[in-house]
């Protein structure tokens, strides 16, 4: 049905393109140049005029075709089975499986004859949506028609229209953004009626199984926070810790002593370290480094969780190298030369000048650096969901396990999920403030970055 | 710039001048050392993550199979003869194999031991001679060798990942003495006696270790208390009798050892058969037959081995009976190994050796096709747009900063965001590559109209000038001149946001992609999984051949980056201008 219907826009829309263009330069005749506009933007301004009416009557059709066959086929039926969202999808399945001829067993006589209201108004429905289409397409492309001449400023139309269409795709980016506050929002204001906000952002356990049953054991339903920030706090930590000097000495050395040979050898040394995806780098993490590091804490009398935070933060932290290094590294390069040079005339040796001079002037763009690389620490899903724990332990020793706002987020949601369970919504909770944070974060490096790219500018 | 003037306060003291350059250019050469030393330092880690994941992938390419010769039974499977394809399917094909496997050992008898003996088939063992009988049916009746997957455990232990072998060629003659149902060898050389001190070596080690823990565990019981330090007590007195017991088996150096299952397993193949050792003394073993020998003649030095499978058997997912029925297949030329075409050949299942990665690469490119689709025409719109026609007002403004901060937002997010409109808003179907699309397109278009901002911006302004001054409208100047000057560098940001594309797992997780799917999808629509999402699922399961599955897995997905990467730099050397 959709499929004929778009097949016959696209049809309608290429043979009134054709008409159109076909029409503007017979008008022409010998003189192309008597036309205000092309004549293919003639064809275009009808073939617009095609589209967008089919477009927006299928866009609104569509949902209203659909409620009135629902609404049709459940007509018959005992309103009981039908008072639920439930109820209502396993009917519609039902109905769907009947028509198809693939129900399993018998279908009762109510089943039969919903099902044949339904196919009816289905068929009623999409023949409707099809002729109102076609004949508000026709009636637009027949009001264009008229309007193609010598004098009908066709191309203005069109490229109007192609604004606004450029316009609509940047907006997509904002849209996702209000998208992402909608999503999380709603399910955040609901989850936080069923649990105090307080208890949220400052109780000390974390068990989101919520009991069925009074009795049931290790279900106290606790939605406190604070083990997972110190869990991710945790893990981010150990990883800055890596990649903090790794990825500065590696940025100074590439920006300051490598020469343009060494850099093309390690540029994509750290661009392959970039573009690895996490889940390769967890896989690692869990199968390699974790016990490697509880076989050596073995060996030397520590007593290591197989799931400590120590090797999801070392993982992480080679995993952020790059954003640091490539970061820092940017910055380092827009220190002007002229400093560089003041320096090297007082007699300054070249780490000196680097270590006095450089860093200082950088350090904006550094610690911007070092904000995104955090952001992307504590949002990394993959690697602390392979190598780190679900144990929610309000714990700083590095050796055992701890859990985090992605693992969390993840574990809750994957899999089936009632969406009205404080479990569930605790989910986007999490998935909240992790977008708060981060965005926080991101805006204020970004803001610095712009204005340290100014002041040398 | 104030912070100049602290460069001014090097230490001038009363030290000869010498020695505080020598001092100054010291600190040069270590902080160069230092920037070396986390530059190789980060390639050693790139270099042993590769290298960690190709050593655990590649034996997942290869397999083991046995090529059995079986006769297609017309009664078991076309009973009516009617030759068509759905009755040739279903027919009896494991009966057939198993049959064909049992008549290789005679010695096989006993339901237990048939069962085990097939636990050395795949369950999937038939598929292929089924597939041939069923593309074929003018092969029903004729005598067949057919290619019979092994298991994944009987695969591991012919790869070595169950355990060492050490194998001893039999220097003297050996003779064997029938007592009842137990075996006595002995041989006319010294072989028993190497076997003999191997073993004790064996037994040392493990007193060693038992004395080690003993003192550990002594260590944290200083000073604990109540019921943990109870149960550690105990603990420390089981490993106290059992070195007591270890001790006195090995104090003297010419008595028997008793060979249980802790130990590892010494089997001596002599005359076709093979004799599992019991006890050895430096004389010689007493044992039971796994396979009879076919004869009882005394073998000629040379003609007879002791096998050591160095991991115990309690130890070995494969225990000696298989192991020398393995060992058997092998020696008779039975066993190959070949290209695992199945890995890229069949979809996901839970028996590792029938497990493959086709649903997911489809999955893949579904969902990769849907991400291209819409992000493409978006990002480039947006770049367009925000480059050449956007006015520098509040609302610009907003959407480039919004840009710049979505390309930082955690990934996971934009799986929440998937989860909440996609599937519960839009009611879209779950664990399709539709969704998985959308989602993914979202994420990486800021990346895209980063890319293709920049390289509309390369474009020089004489070119859209030129365009503007023979008459062209802005749109013309940027469609006919300006944008197909810019694709390339366009293509190169595609490309690498759909490598990024390709290698994000979380939002996936949260639209349901995770499910255990084994067809292939068919279209957007049909739930399915992609490549990095079966890494991660696979990298849960407990079995070891799924690791070596998982990292084979991860090598395909490394391969497809590298292609695309590559592709995106020949590109940029292709056709990068500079005007």
């Amino acid at each position: 049905m959709t499929t004929a219907y778009f097949l016959i826009l696209a049809l309608l829309t290429v043979s009134w393109f054709l008409v159109g263009r076909q029409r503007a330069s017979s008008i022409a005749g010998a003189d192309p140049a008597s036309l205000h506009s092309l004549p293919s933007y003639h064809g275009l301004f009808l073939a617009a005029l095609i589209c967008l009416p089919m477009i927006l009557i299928f866009i609104v059709g569509a949902p209203l075709a659909e409620r009135y066959i629902e609404a049709r086929a459940f007509s018959g039926l005992d309103p009981a089975t039908i008072s639920d969202e439930l109820g209502r999808s396993a009917v519609l399945r039902d109905i769907q499986s009947v028509l198809a001829g693939n129900y399993a067993g018998t279908a009762t006589p109510e089943l039969t004859t919903a099902a044949s209201a339904y196919s009816s108004a289905a068929s009623i429905t999409s023949w409707l949506l099809l002729i109102a289409g076609i004949a508000a397409a026709l009636v637009a492309a027949m009001f264009g028609f008229r309007l193609i001449g010598p004098e009908f400023r066709a191309r203005n139309s069109v490229e109007r229209l192609v604004k606004y269409i450029l316009l609509a795709c940047s907006a997509i980016a904002v849209l996702t953004t209000v998208g992402i506050v909608f999503s999380v929002v709603f399910e955040t204001i609901q989850f936080f009626s069923k649990v105090n906000p307080i208890d949220f952002l400052f109780g000390l356990q974390w068990s989101p199984q919520t009991a069925i049953r009074a009795d049931q054991v290790g279900s106290s339903g606790a939605f406190g926070i604070v083990p997972l920030v110190t869990g991710t706090l945790l893990i981010t930590v150990i990883a800055i810790a890596v990649a903090g000097p790794l990825g500065l000495f590696a940025a100074i050395y590439m920006a300051e002593y490598a020469s343009p040979r060494t850099r093309s050898i390690v540029k994509p040394i750290l661009e392959i370290l970039a573009g690895i995806p996490t889940v390769v780098l967890g896989f690692f993490a869990a199968l390699t480094v974790a016990p490697f590091i509880r076989g050596s804490g073995e060996s030397i009398g520590l007593s290591v969780s197989s799931e400590s935070a120590l090797a999801a933060g070392l993982v992480m932290g080679m995993m952020i190298i790059p954003f640091v290094s490539s970061l820092s590294d940017d910055v380092i390069n827009a220190v002007p030369q002229s400093l560089r040079d003041g320096s090297y005339a007082m007699g300054a040796t070249k780490s000196e000048t680097i270590k006095k001079v450089i860093l200082p002037a950088a350090l904006p763009g550094i610690v911007s650096a070092f904000m995104l690389a955090i952001s992307r620490a504590v949002g990394e899903t993959m690697i602390v969901v392979m190598a780190a724990g679900l144990a929610a332990n309000l714990t700083f020793n590095p050796l055992e396990a701890v859990t985090t706002f992605t693992v969390q987020i993840k574990t809750i949601l994957v899999g089936d999920q009632e969406f009205d369970s404080a479990k569930t919504l605790s989910a986007f909770a999490l998935g909240f403030v992790l977008f708060f944070f981060t965005l926080v974060l991101n805006f204020i490096a970004l803001q610095i970055v712009k204005r340290y790219r100014e002041q040398y500018d | 710039m104030t912070d100049i003037a602290s460069t001014n306060d090097i230490p001038v003291t009363d030290t000869p001048r010498d020695a505080l350059v020598k001092k100054r250019y010291r600190a040069e050469r270590r902080f160069k050392f230092y920037g070396i030393a986390a530059i190789v330092l980060t390639a050693l880690f790139l270099s042993v993550v590769l290298l960690d994941v190709l050593f655990k992938g590649i034996p997942a390419f290869s397999e083991y199979r046995l090529d059995l010769k079986v006769v297609a039974d017309q009664a078991l499977l076309d009973p009516q003869k009617t030759g068509d394809r759905t009755t040739l399917l279903a027919g009896n094909y494991d009966k057939i194999i198993r049959d064909a496997l049992a008549a290789q050992f005679p010695d096989v008898t006993t339901r237990a031991d048939r069962r085990a003996l097939n636990g050395l088939l795949s369950s999937g063992a038939a598929d292929d001679f089924r597939r041939m009988v069923s593309n074929n049916p003018s092969l029903v009746g004729q005598e067949l060798t057919v290619p019979v997957l092994l298991s994944d455990d009987a695969d591991q232990f012919l790869k070595g990942y169950q355990t060492n072998e050490i194998v001893l060629k039999g220097t003297g003659t050996l003779t064997q003495t029938l007592n009842g149902d137990a075996y006595a060898l002995r041989s006319s050389g010294d072989d028993f006696g190497k076997a003999f001190q191997e073993i004790q070596a064996f037994l040392f080690q493990r007193l060693d270790r038992l004395h080690t823990e003993i003192a550990r565990l002594e260590k944290t019981l200083q000073g604990m208390e109540g019921d943990a330090a109870e149960s550690l007590r105990g603990q420390v007195d089981t490993y106290k009798a059992e070195a007591e017991t270890l001790n006195a088996r090995i104090s003297d150096a010419n008595t028997a050892i008793e060979l249980d299952d802790k130990l590892p397993s010494l089997l001596v193949n002599v005359n076709g058969g093979t004799i599992k050792a019991t006890q050895i003394s430096p004389a010689g073993v007493d044992g039971t037959k796994l396979i009879t020998p076919k004869s009882a003649e005394p073998a000629s030095p040379g003609s007879w081995s002791i096998l050591t499978l160095v991991t115990p058997e309690s130890n070995r997912r494969v225990q000696d009976q298989a192991a020398t029925w393995l060992e058997q297949l092998k020696a008779s030329g039975t066993i190959e190994r070949g290209f695992a075409t199945r890995f890229f050949t069949s979809g996901d299942s839970r028996e590792p050796e029938l497990a493959g990665i086709r649903g997911a690469l489809i999955g893949t490119l579904w969902t990769l096709a849907v991400t291209l689709i819409l992000c493409l025409p978006l990002g480039v719109g947006a770049a367009i747009y925000l480059e050449e026609f956007a006015p520098k007002n509040r609302l610009t403004e907003v959407i480039e900063i919004n840009i710049n901060n979505l390309a930082a937002v955690p990934s996971i997010v934009f799986g929440l965001l998937g989860l909440a409109m996609f599937l519960n808003f839009f009611d879209l179907p779950r664990s399709a590559p539709l969704v998985g699309g959308l989602v993914l397109a979202l994420l990486v278009m800021p990346t895209i109209i980063i890319a293709s901002r920049a390289a509309l911006r390369s474009v020089p302004p004489s070119i859209k000038e030129a365009a503007l001054g023979v008459g062209a409208s802005h749109q013309q100047a940027i469609f006919h001149h300006v944008l197909p000057l810019a694709m390339p560098g366009i293509m190169t940001g595609t490309i690498i946001g759909m490598a990024h594309a390709l290698g994000e797992t979380a939002p996936l997780l949260m639209i349901g992609m995770v499910a255990f799917i084994v067809d292939i999808p068919g279209g957007i629509t049909d739930a399915s999984t992609v490549l990095p999402v079966q890494i991660y699922l696979w990298s849960d399961l407990p079995e070891v051949a799924f690791q070596a599955k998982t990292a084979a897995a991860i090598l395909v997905l490394l391969v497809f980056l590298f292609v695309m990467n590559a592709a995106a730099i020949m590109l940029r050397r292709r056709f990068e201008r500079r005007w």
